[in-house]
């Protein structure tokens, strides 16, 4: 018996500028729990668009977007901003992480604006999640003093600390090496098998795609295959 | 939780640009210091300003004019109808006040007056040599004088005390004295317009600080100008009457004028202009310390934005793992106001510490015998006003480039890279 955790019923987005072009087209589908997806399709298509839209960071588009059942159109900022903090991570191709702050601390600022937990409770759950990435021996170093792979690993340890509903990541492994992508796959295969994390990964590498247990293609904003 | 995690990530990022901060912070501490020493400065001299006229002004005087009795003899005659008395001149005992003893027990018993001094007028002239030079001599009591209107420090040399101890004596105005060549333990002698003579020992000079006033005016003691003038010692022109609220001068003035049927005057009346030049001053330390902190707000306008362009990444990442625009506008707010209070406060401090500079510079000027330095008022207030407008101003201008942040679209800055 699955659930739907994520659905979308006909959302349609245009840019205006300069002209009014429309780049998403009647996009209607559904995520369950405890899915690994996909989303794979040409440069332009409207991969990361569509992203931007299903984490709530993007309000401006037509149509309807539910997060367990709720409808998440039209909510305020605030809540829009309390939806992501609690029940979705992300990991951008750029890692961005806060160079003021050591890495656990970057773990755990998302955390402590959740106010759920302790201080101390936060900080045991972040050098857990850093655990998991194995970079727990990164932990008070800051941002610029690791590597591409190792940034994006803390990316993802950051993504998890809340335990959200689903993580997305907009070409999570674009600027890694074959051996860094294999391990960050790694890393949401486990997420996926052990803690039936539910994942939404933009990616160009088939490769990876072929190894999710769906790939959602798209081709000038329509998706074509489920 | 919240809160606390705002003021950290504020820190980290003002700590991450501490150069800029600290010049931030050091505009604003100048201006907070100059505000603080400015208006220190001009209200000490505003005090001082004040305190010549306040000190030595009766709140209420109780006199009588010399005018003609406006009931003559003629009404007794024809009560009703009009009597028509042509050329009426002044009569009775002239300048002297009615009923001296009791107008001085019903202001002692007066719960808002302070005190009362008596005082005697007497027109006189200084024999210099074969020239006589015309004066004043104000009949004193020297201790209600010198508690209540400052007597005591205006006598320049010698004992002021000495008016009551050494009979006939004189405190002679300094110009006056100058004139006459007369030092400390000399006599000099005075006529009345009466024609009376009368040898008077000088124990002391007299500066009021205006010349005019030095030339003319003298003090003896209240016996001594009653029997200078042939007077009983119920013979009192003047009460310069004290109280403990100033404001009610008006209204108290008004009353004794009915109750005890003489003239008075009251000091709002007498010194209305005094008050226009304190606000002036005061006008223009506020109005220099605010536009020094308003060039220092426009520091910290231009350091926020500059921030704020530096740090989108960190603004975009903060709001796309679930900080709100309300959050990041709290940050950069905060960031604004730490150095409004930081910057306010070290500038409280230079202020008072230039204060007590400036108090320490030697200021000396023959109209305020008792002031040796620049005066300065550190009322506790100024301090206050001064955090507060730096808390706003610095508030103020962080709003805006915090409103910006607030705004900022993650999926721009995102979607840049
Ligand atoms: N701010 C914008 N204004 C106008 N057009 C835009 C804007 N942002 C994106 N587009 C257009 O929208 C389309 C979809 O962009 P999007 O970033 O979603 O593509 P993508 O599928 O993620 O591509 P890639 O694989 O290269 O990342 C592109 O044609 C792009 O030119
Ligand atoms: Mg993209």
């Amino acid at each position: 018996m699955s659930e739907k955790l994520i659905e979308t019923k006909m959302i349609n987005k245009s840019f205006h500028d300069p002209i009014t072009i429309p780049i998403l087209k009647d996009i209607s589908f559904s995520i369950d729990k405890g899915e690994f997806v996909s989303i794979i399709g040409k440069s332009g298509c409207g991969k990361s668009t569509l992203l931007y839209i299903l984490s709530t960071m993007d309000t401006d588009y037509e149509g309807e977007l539910y997060i367990n059942n709720q409808l998440i159109t039209g909510l305020k900022e605030r809540e829009l901003a309390r939806i992501r903090n609690e029940k979705i991570g992300f990991v951008f191709q750029f890692h961005y992480l806060l160079n003021e702050f050591n890495v656990l601390k970057n773990v755990m600022l998302p955390g402590i604006k959740l106010g759920k937990y302790s201080l101390k409770e936060i900080k045991d759950r972040a050098t857990e999640k850093l655990i998991i990435l194995g970079i727990e021996d990164q932990a008070l170093k800051m941002p610029n003093q690791l590597s591409g792979g190792q940034k994006q690993r803390v990316a993802i340890a950051r993504a998890l600390i809340n335990d959200p509903q689903i993580i997305m990541g907009d070409e999570p492994t674009g600027n890694l090496d074959i051996k860094n992508t294999e391990i960050v796959f790694d890393i949401f295969q486990e997420l996926t098998t052990k803690f039936n994390q539910t994942l939404l990964i933009v990616t160009h590498d088939i490769e990876f795609a072929n190894r999710t247990n769906r790939i959602i293609e798209m081709e000038d904003g329509r998706i074509l295959t489920k | 939780m919240n809160q606390k995690l705002i003021i950290d990530i504020a820190k980290s990022l003002l700590l991450a640009r501490w150069r800029q901060t600290l010049v931030a912070a050091v505009g604003v501490t100048f201006s907070i210091m100059m505000f603080i020493a400015l208006l220190g400065f001009m209200t000490g001299l505003n005090d001082l300003l004040d305190g010549l006229i306040l000190n030595r002004t009766a709140h209420v005087r109780i006199f009588k004019e010399v005018k003609p009795n406006p009931f003559q003899p003629a009404d007794n005659q024809n009560e009703i109808g009009y009597n028509f008395v042509n050329s009426i001149k002044p009569s009775g005992n002239g300048l002297s006040l009615d009923n001296t003893a009791a107008i001085l027990s019903a202001l002692k018993n007066d719960s808002r007056v302070l005190g009362v001094s008596p005082k005697v007028t007497a027109q006189v002239f200084y024999n210099v040599g074969n020239v006589d030079v015309t004066g004043v001599i104000n009949g004193i009591d020297v201790e209600a004088e010198s508690k209540l209107f400052h007597f005591k420090d205006y006598v320049l040399d010698g004992n002021y005390l000495d008016l009551k101890n050494v009979p006939n004596s004189i405190i002679l105005g300094k110009a006056a004295a100058e004139k006459m060549l007369a030092n400390i333990g000399d006599v000099v002698q005075v006529t009345t317009p009466k024609g009376d003579r009368q040898m008077l020992k000088v124990v002391g000079f007299f500066q009021s600080g205006l010349q005019e006033l030095d030339k003319v005016q003298s003090y003896c003691s209240l016996s001594t100008t009653q029997k200078l003038l042939g007077k009983p010692v119920n013979y009192i022109t003047d009460m310069s009457v004290k109280l403990l609220d100033l404001t009610l001068a008006p209204k108290v003035a008004k009353e004794y004028s009915a109750l005890f049927d003489t003239d008075t005057e009251d000091i709002q009346t007498a010194n209305s202009q005094f008050e226009t030049g304190s606000s002036v001053r005061s006008i223009i330390s506020y109005a220099v310390g605010i536009t020094l902190l308003i060039v220092a707000g426009f520091g910290i306008y231009n350091i926020l934005n500059m921030m704020i362009y530096e740090k989108m990444d960190t603004i975009a990442i903060l709001k796309a793992t679930g900080f709100s625009g309300r959050d990041v506008k709290l940050i950069f707010t905060t960031i604004a106001t730490s150095i409004g209070l930081f910057g306010g406060m070290f500038g409280l401090l230079f202020g008072f510490l230039l204060s007590s500079v400036i108090d320490q510079i030697p200021f000396n000027t023959a109209a305020l015998p008792t002031i040796k330095t620049y005066p300065i008022n550190y009322n506790i207030k100024y301090y206050v006003i001064g955090i507060i407008f730096s808390l706003i101003t610095t508030y103020l201008a962080g709003l805006f480039p915090a409103q910006k942040a607030s705004k900022i679209d993650p999926v721009d800055i995102i979607r840049g890279k």
